[in-house]
């Protein structure tokens, strides 16, 4: 189907076996507990034998190029197969018409070992096969690789800063409405401040790993010619198009399988060095090859959020009514990249204005690729224009919520166009009640023993992403409901609402109800990236279900319209009924679905939206600061399931208390290197840092958005988190810390 | 990783007399080093099988804690939280409770620095590669030292043990191999124990090869008031920016007796005793405090100038621990002063 207009009401509103919604324990979870979901690293397939490990070696420098590498004493060393360099690829690796698309859909890496050039420190430039994982490891660590670096390497943002291009790709990073520069001038209260957010990295948990497979056309395999690659991709129908365009072959030739992923966060949206070194291994030495990145390498040799520096300047009245707000940011990537960290994206939408402008530049950097992290642009644009905010609210001597309240839009503020369905001021007024807002007292006024206590708010905002999607369902013989489609679960709970789409439109038990993803083979979906997965993919299984619906009620001979699925079988709604499984005949039932998003959806903007409350106790010795609670209201449009989303909802919400405090991933400007590439130095939040902390989901539902009515709700927690932590920060002890993360040694000077 | 010999010791003897050999506790520091190929060694003898897991109340007070016992086991065992809770607040501050339950005494006082610059093989590093110069110098330095470091090297060690241990005069004892068949022990003050770097870095403790560390004690319990406090940027998990091991003893007013070290700022617990004996007979005045705080922290050391790491941001110099370790220190002073 195609959205080309609002949903009335459907299946889904109807509701009537009550699973659409309901807190459905993770259906994949046994599995996942007791070790029998096997990730990409842990699948040993039938038949294949003769494993080998890859083992990658790092470039030690920044820019600059290989002269030699020596790999005598690694060849020789225990168990050795085969060293890999640019040397001895195999052939027509990197060098296929479709690669330049790929890259520039920022779809890989820079394809690694494929020049003696080094882009970046850490690069993969060699990489070791051996018969066990240790023996590769030890004679990847006798790969000599003499090297020169570039005399001039770029690895500062500060100092690229000022000959930053526009982006040659991307949404549009520049917008004009109005004349900034006149209202601004002429605007009673004014803020004007930079900011500045650190490099972050995605640092998800399951580390990127691939078993690779070539299907030899000679062989018997019922699989050949084909290239398999168990991986673990946030969407692998991307994979494939790459795997495919950097090796030279058809699309189908490509296999790619990631029925669990251990997080991604946006670093499996790219083909990583694990997935092409393990294909190419596995094709030079004719066996199966599996590479699973070490943790150090992955901060290194994977992507990571770009460092931004931001410019903000909003102009009130005295009143706080907007009149003029300005937008700046600047963000880095390698050279011929075109993604950007649009910092500015929220900046569009979020406030009424009659004057915006919106400038985004993108530095060349010799530093890892620059990718997707979880809510790209809005994660960090807001940790800028939410302490703005805060900060006019200070100066106009305004409440916070209220000056929210004052410059709320009655129309897309970039465009105009109608907002779908926006219930941000509800978010506001229920999540400050709930919160204990009226307690807030001014700056340096609160404090519990040692502890001073402060109060921080901030909104939420995250554009509603939607892409086409398939999917395919069959009903066998003895009842039970098989979904498939390529779409993936990346630990946020896909194959659970997939269940309960499917299971409700049918009036099946969920138990009744098997979800297969992360397949190349099964419908193309959406994936998972950019929130858009649940309602994107959800849909599709929705529609599958429809038609199969449809097959059904023809078979029982009952209008469509009327019948009634419920208990496994289907009724006239009056007294006939019967299961359905005695409609299947011949083995099985199949329905295919699809969803597709075509000129309806631009008609309207579409965007998740929440606030944030955030309450900080500051240690008047140390400066240490310490979450004490934190509680976040949203408008994600229909839940699918509470108990999955509340969880996306407080993750999102976490990773922007590490943006606020402590996540910083450093850029040592000598070498290119990110210097602190392990989880006792890169410090992502731990149990302890977050104390309290809730989500409330508004009961709302969007018919613009999809069939189900459900609006992203995988990133819209960390947007704004951080910066509701800022101003509490501000709050506590009176300091605007502007260059995150906030760590104590900014505050000292104000904590007396 | 290389392969290497593995061997497990049933008695100190059996450990002493395998030659060239690394000896492996809890193996969480080792291992991971292992791994990452920074440390390589040829043999590993493993002291695990070693009757060196007791804790022991001596007849004169003092207590002798083995070498094999697990932090999480020290932390809580009743005698070290009633007399040495300073020990015990100290270890509940390190790490995880995974890694308390398997880090060992011997192993903790042991542990290397957290240095970036050490744990990545491309860069320079005096103490992986004796000569090879120093990367962190100019670099990431906020987990680095403002106190005895040295041109060749700015690591801290990142023990919260060790600081405690410091602050309660705790006393190591070893046994090296001596004539053939023989052992030598001997008892080794901690404050003779971790070296100051120098031009060696490499070489960070006064154990001969071979060595091997059989116990750590505690002298006589103190009376007076005991203080941890660790400063660290997560509340968890995170080595400290800076600590604070303190006892004391007020009598009217005034320092009875007073001890104090500092960690995360230097290669070794930072204490100096001569301003702990200016201290005595003086009440905790602002005036007092300054003056002890200056003497702990003269020729402290900050690395902003000439940062690389981004000469824009200042977190990732070092040079705010100093203002934080004298905050701490007079924080925990009289905080302890209290109750002492
Ligand atoms: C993520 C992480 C966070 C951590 N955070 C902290 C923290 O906040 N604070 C803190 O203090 N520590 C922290 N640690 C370090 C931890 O305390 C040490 O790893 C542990 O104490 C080492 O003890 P072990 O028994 O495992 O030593 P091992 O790894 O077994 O050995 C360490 C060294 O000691 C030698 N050795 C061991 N026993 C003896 C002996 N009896 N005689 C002679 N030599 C011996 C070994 O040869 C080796 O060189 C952390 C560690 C990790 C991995």
């Amino acid at each position: 189907m195609e959205m080309t207009a609002p949903v009335g009401r459907n299946a889904i509103d109807i509701n009537a076996g009550g699973l659409i919604g309901k807190k459905l324990p993770r259906v994949e979870g046994p599995l996942k507990v007791s070790g029998r979901a096997p990730y990409a690293y842990e699948v040993h397939p039938d038949g294949v034998e003769g494993v080998l490990y890859g083992y990658p070696v790092p470039a030690p420098i920044g820019l600059g190029s290989i002269g030699s590498i020596d790999t005598d004493a690694a060849t020789a060393s225990p168990g050795v197969i085969a060293v890999l360099t640019h040397d001895n690829m195999p052939q027509g690796y990197a060098s296929g018409p479709a690669l330049a698309a790929a890259l520039k859909e920022n779809r890989l890496v820079n394809p690694i070992l494929a020049s003696h050039v080094i882009d970046h420190y850490g690069q993969p430039v060699a990489c070791v096969v051996a018969e066990t994982f240790e023996q590769a490891v030890a004679a990847a660590a006798l790969v000599k690789v003499e090297c020169s670096a570039d005399a001039s390497p770029h690895f500062d943002l500060r100092t690229e800063q000022y000959d930053a291009p526009k982006p040659a790709g991307g949404p549009p990073p520049d917008s004009r409405k109005g004349d900034f520069d006149r209202a601004f001038g002429s605007c009673a209260l004014r803020i004007d401040e930079s900011y500045s957010t650190p490099a972050q990295s995605q640092a998800m948990m399951e580390p990127p790993a691939t078993l690779a497979i070539w299907h030899d056309a000679n062989s018997r395999d019922a699989k050949a010619p084909r290239l398999t690659l168990h991986t673990s991709h946030q969407i692998v129908d991307w994979a494939q198009e790459a795997v495919a365009a950097l090796f030279g072959l058809d699309r189908e030739a490509v296999e790619i399988l990631s029925p669990y992923v251990g997080g991604g966060f946006g670093a499996k949206l790219q083909v990583l060095p694990d997935a092409i070194l393990a294909a190419a291994c596995a094709k030079v030495t004719g066996r199966p090859v599996k590479i699973a990145l070490p943790r150090p390498q992955i901060f290194n040799a994977t992507s990571h959020r770009s460092a931004t520096i931001q410019w903000v300047q909003l102009g009130a009245d005295r009143h706080g009514v907007l009149k003029a707000v300005a937008h700046r940011c600047w963000s880095g990537n390698l050279p011929d990249r075109t993604f950007y960290e649009q910092a500015a994206a929220q900046t569009r939408h979020l406030y009424a204005t009659p004057n915006l402008l919106i400038e985004q530049r993108n530095a060349a950097l010799n530093l890892t690729l620059a990718a997707s992290m979880r809510a790209p642009g809005e994660a960090v644009g807001l940790l800028a224009l939410e302490s703005a905010m805060d900060q006019l609210a200070e100066l106009g001597q305004i409440d916070p919520i209220e000056l929210r309240l004052r410059n709320e839009p009655k129309t897309d503020p970039e465009t105009g166009k109608p907002f779908s369905e926006r219930r941000l001021v509800e978010c506001l007024k229920l999540g400050a009640d709930k919160f204990g807002w009226s307690k807030r007292t001014a700056p340096g006024q609160r404090s519990e023993g040692a502890w001073m206590i402060g109060m921080g708010m901030a909104c939420a905002i995250r554009t509603n992403l939607n892409r086409p999607s398939g999917a395919k369902v069959t009903l066998s013989g003895d009842g039970r409901l098989l979904v498939q489609t390529s779409m993936t679960d990346i630990g946020t709970g896909t194959y659970t609402i997939l269940t309960q789409i499917a299971a409700e439109m049918l009036g099946l038990d969920p138990s009744m109800v098997t979800v297969a993803l992360g397949d190349t083979d099964f419908p193309a979906s959406s994936g998972s990236g950019g929130s858009w997965g649940a309602g994107s993919s959800g849909s599709a299984v929705y529609d599958a279900c429809m038609n199969l619906r449809a097959r059904l009620a023809h078979e029982a001979r009952i209008p469509a319209d009327r019948a009634v699925f419920a208990r496994g079988r289907i009724g006239d709604g009056r007294r006939r009924s019967q299961p359905l499984r005695a409609l299947v005949r011949r083995g099985a039932l199949v329905a295919t679905g699809s969803i597709s998003f075509g000129s309806f959806s631009e008609q309207y903007y579409e965007a998740a939206y929440g606030a944030h409350f955030a309450e900080v106790g500051i240690d008047r010795d140390s400066g240490e600061i310490r979450l004490r609670r934190m509680l976040g209201v949203f408008d994600i449009g229909r839940v699918l399931n509470h108990a999955t989303a509340r969880s996306q909802l407080i993750g999102g919400m976490t990773l922007g208390v590490g943006a606020a405090l402590s996540e910083n991933l450093v850029a040592d400007t000598r070498s290119g290197a990110f210097i602190n590439h392990d989880f006792a130095e890169y410090l992502i939040p731990v149990q302890a840092d977050i104390g309290e902390i809730d989500a409330i989901m508004l009961d709302a539902v969007d018919d613009k958005t999809n069939p189900l009515k459900s609006k992203g709700a995988g990133e819209i927690g960390v947007c704004g988190a951080g910066a509701a932590v800022a101003n509490a920060i501000h709050n506590a002890c009176g300091a605007r810390v502007r260059d995150y993360p906030i760590t104590l040694d900014k505050i000292m000077d104000h904590l007396g | 990783m290389r392969a290497f010999d593995y061997q497990r010791a049933r008695k100190p003897e059996d450990a002493l007399s395998a030659n060239a050999a690394r000896y492996i506790a809890g193996g969480t520091n080792l291992l991971d080093l292992m791994k990452l190929e920074i440390e390589r060694p040829e043999r590993l003898v493993d002291l695990n099988a070693l009757a060196l897991d007791r804790i022991e109340d001596l007849p004169d007070g003092r207590l002798r804690i083995g070498a094999l016992v697990r932090n999480a086991t020290l932390a809580a065992h009743p005698l070290v939280v009633a007399r040495y809770p300073v020990l015990s607040r100290a270890l509940l501050a390190g790490a995880s409770p995974q890694l308390r339950n398997r880090a060992t005494t011997g192993g903790n006082l042991l542990q290397r620095t957290r240095c970036p610059y050490f744990y990545d093989p491309a860069q320079n590093c005096n103490k992986r590669d004796p000569g090879a110069g120093c990367s962190a110098r100019g670099g990431l330095t906020r987990n680095l030292g403002i106190l005895g470091i040295s041109e060749a090297c700015l690591a801290t060690h990142p023990s919260d043990m060790a600081v405690a241990m410091r602050a309660l005069d705790a006393v190591v004892e070893t046994r090296l191999p001596g004539a053939p068949g023989e052992t030598l022990g001997r008892s080794i003050p901690i404050a003779q124990f971790h070296l100051l770097p120098g031009s060696t870095p490499q070489i960070e403790t006064i154990l001969q090869p071979g060595e091997l560390i059989t116990a750590v004690v505690l002298p006589q319990p103190l009376d007076g008031a005991q203080r941890y406090r660790k400063v660290r940027d997560r509340a968890s998990y995170a080595f400290a920016l800076v600590s604070v091991a303190v006892t004391l003893k007020m009598k009217q007013q005034s320092v009875a007796r007073v001890s104090l070290a500092l960690g995360g700022v230097a290669p070794k617990p930072w204490r100096i005793e001569e301003a702990e004996s200016r201290l005595v007979g003086q009440q905790l005045s602002d005036d007092a405090l300054k003056t002890f705080c200056d003497a702990l922290l003269s020729g402290a050391q900050g690395s902003a100038t000439g940062n690389a790491a981004d000469p824009h941001r200042l977190d990732n110099a070092n040079d705010f621990k100093i203002p934080l370790a004298r905050r701490m220190m007079i924080a925990t002073l009289r905080d302890a002063a209290k109750e002492a």
